[in-house]
């Protein structure tokens, strides 16, 4: 494997909250290499988007990072300037937002949008940045971009908006492009069309994608590698087919079940959707030294709750974090 | 070309409506007792039945009612508004000669306190449990609440008697001749107790709403994308955040027009300043009919333009308004 582009080593934030701090991001390590899509997974509120707020550092004013690192290309962004943040933010890194239809502008034309991003890193003029604007939404296949460019958000469709904003994340070729839930409020023909121009767009610019999202179905039709997330901490990690095919953790496996045609054969007696039994952990059991998982896990035992998981390598890539040795849902679920 | 049209359309909401308030006017001065033919007599000290009836076919108040709303309705039209006995110049002229005082006022106290105001308000939304921001309440509170007349005369005490940096009152030194440059300056002098004793109420408005909407689009997608693109925290606030949380802002700033004119009566009677509102004062006082009617027509063509100004900036500020309702 390359030198990895961005790696992320032991992060953790911790949230200020009434009853104390809590350990939001627990211990998550991984990376990224050059031209290679990451999908991170797991239900609301296990940390995904607070993972790709921590890279930007953009977090809320009560999350702050309190150990470990993050390094794109070497440099690393948890000591970094906010002056330097401001530098590498929409130019080496970059991020497209889950809610397209509010997170432009509404009183900017989508050109001047995503002009503004290429005067900020690249100094160009009025001129040569509205030009460039222009290429840009051409590039996302936005028909008739030299009139659209003219056009307010409120003018353009869901899938329109999303172009716009990836736009705006590609326009000064960054190394990193984290997607947020790009496609969640978008039809499921427009999904399809956006997942492909991000395809398209990575092969052209080499940027790296982590894609962030809830679907195990995206992630099977987006990533190469997949990380799946559990109330902050990193649950499982592996190439795509790998997890599909031979999913460890019981969370996973769970996720996997959710989806009706993930597995090519549907037989009479798998046609019905299963559903992940209970919920996710109050955030105030974060960090606890236990496995957070083990509440709805049929695997459950008394090491799982005395004990945190750690990593443990059970295949070339294949990581995860469980206790048991020998999962298998078909057995289970069944 | 949608925009001259719409803007056409306003503008005859706008006739109509001054339409609308002349004729209310006009029955309601009709609806009170006693008529000019009253007041004449009084001041001659008494006169008979057949007098009064002579001066009341001189003002053609013989004429039916509807007859009377016409006539009136017609030399409005030509901004012939009848002629004040108390003044003895036409209510027009006398009107035009006090309007310029009164709106330099009141435009110089609404721009101090959209400035101020929304200054605050954006200050105080960026830390919204800073020192700034609780003293943005405190001030809210207390120049909302306390009597326009009683911050002016304070203001007089502190800047005029025990601090003499500022005139009493008035609009300019009329000891001195001046010209130009100079006269100018000594208006402007003039001018900054009234303008900040009227600006006070609505500061404490802008600072509130600014503040309040200011949050609001602070935690906005659209800030956290500007964010997001690398823009530094000044012009993300500034550029991004500011144009939008303007919105509320201006409609209010329309809104509170005419709260101002009447605010301004207050404010120039304390300072004795020469504009409508002490006009409209000594008119009262004096039972000029038509110099009230006057003024109270000329208030509301100023309220009824300043919503018109409103309604186009608007226009300007927010795109979503501009493209809608074609």
């Amino acid at each position: 494997m390359p030198d990895p582009i961005l790696s992320i080593k032991n992060l953790t934030v911790v949230f200020k909250t009434r009853s104390g701090d809590v350990p939001v991001i627990d211990d998550v390590s991984f990376s990224i290499a050059p031209r290679e899509i990451l999908g991170i997974v797991g239900e609301s509120g296990c940390g995904k988007t607070m993972t790709s707020l921590a890279i930007m550092r953009l977090m809320p004013e009560q999350g702050k990072i309190t150990s470990g690192s993050i390094r794109l290309s070497g440099e690393d962004l948890v000591v970094a300037s906010e002056a330097r943040m401001c530098g590498l933010r929409g130019n080496e890194i970059s991020m497209v937002f889950q809610e397209p239809m509010t997170a432009l502008n509404p009183v900017f034309s989508v050109g001047e949008q995503i002009a503004e991003v290429l005067k900020t890193h690249q100094g160009l003029s009025n001129s040569e940045a509205r030009e460039h604007a222009i290429e840009l939404l051409e590039s996302v296949k936005i028909p008739l971009p030299s009139q659209r460019a003219n056009d307010y958000p409120h003018q353009l469709s869901g899938g329109m908006r999303q172009r716009v904003m990836i736009a705006i994340a590609l326009a000064c070729k960054p190394k990193v492009l984290i997607a947020d839930e790009p496609t969640t409020a978008l039809d499921v023909t427009v999904q399809a069309h956006i997942f492909e121009l991000l395809h398209e767009l990575r092969d052209q610019t080499g940027t790296s994608i982590i894609l962030i999202t809830h679907d195990m179905a995206s992630v099977a039709e987006m990533a190469e590698r997949v990380m799946v997330m559990y109330a902050g901490r990193k649950v499982e990690e592996g190439p795509v087919e790998e997890i599909l095919k031979n999913p460890l953790h019981p969370y996973t496996q769970g996720l996997i079940r959710c989806v009706p045609h993930l597995k090519e054969t549907i037989s009479p007696e798998r046609k019905d959707l299963h559903e992940i039994p209970g919920i996710v952990p109050p955030i105030s059991h974060f960090g606890r030294n236990e496995c957070l998982f083990a509440p709805r896990c049929c695997f459950v035992e008394d090491r799982c709750l005395n004990q945190r998981p750690l990593d443990s390598k059970r295949a070339a890539k294949h990581l995860t974090a469980c206790w048991q040795e020998n999962t298998n849902f078909e057995k289970v679920f069944a | 070309m949608q925009f001259i049209s719409l803007t056409l359309k306003r503008v005859g909401f706008g006739v109509v409506l001054l339409l609308i308030v002349l004729i209310l006017n006009f029955f309601l001065m009709h609806l009170a007792p006693g008529d000019i033919a009253d007041t004449i007599a009084i001041d001659a000290g008494g006169a008979d039945e057949e007098m009064m009836d002579a001066i009341r076919k001189d003002y053609g108040l013989d004429l039916p009612i509807w007859e009377q709303l016409l006539k009136y309705l017609a030399k409005v039209a030509v901004l012939d508004l009848g002629y004040s006995f108390y003044y003895n110049i036409s209510v027009t002229d006398l009107i035009l000669e006090r309007l310029p005082a009164t709106l330099l006022l009141v435009i110089s106290a609404q721009l101090l306190a959209i400035t101020v105001g929304v200054v605050l308000g954006v200050i105080a939304a960026r830390n919204p449990q800073g020192i700034t921001s609780h003293f943005v309440t405190v001030l809210a509170l207390v120049g909302y609440s306390a009597p326009v007349f009683w911050t002016g005369i304070m203001l007089i005490i502190l800047f005029s008697s025990i601090l003499p940096i500022f005139p009493i009152g008035g609009l300019m030194d009329v000891s001195i001749e001046r010209e130009g440059f100079a006269k100018m300056l000594d208006i402007l002098h003039h001018l900054v107790l009234p303008s900040i004793t009227l600006a006070s109420i609505f500061v404490a408005l802008y600072s509130r709403l600014a503040r309040a909407s200011m949050l609001d689009v602070l935690g906005s997608d659209y800030v956290r994308t500007a964010k997001a693109k690398g823009l530094s925290e000044f012009l993300v606030v500034y550029k991004h955040a500011l144009r939008n949380a303007l919105l509320p802002v201006v409609t209010m700033a329309g809104m509170v027009f005419s709260g101002v004119i009447s605010g301004a009566v207050l404010v120039e009677t304390v300072f004795s300043w020469p504009g409508l509102g002490t006009l409209a004062v000594q008119a009262i006082l004096a039972r000029d009919t038509p110099t009230i009617l006057g003024i109270l027509f000329f208030s509301s063509f100023v309220v009824v333009v300043a919503n018109l100004l409103t309604d186009m900036l608007y226009r300007i500020i927010d795109p979503r308004i501009r493209t809608s309702n074609d």
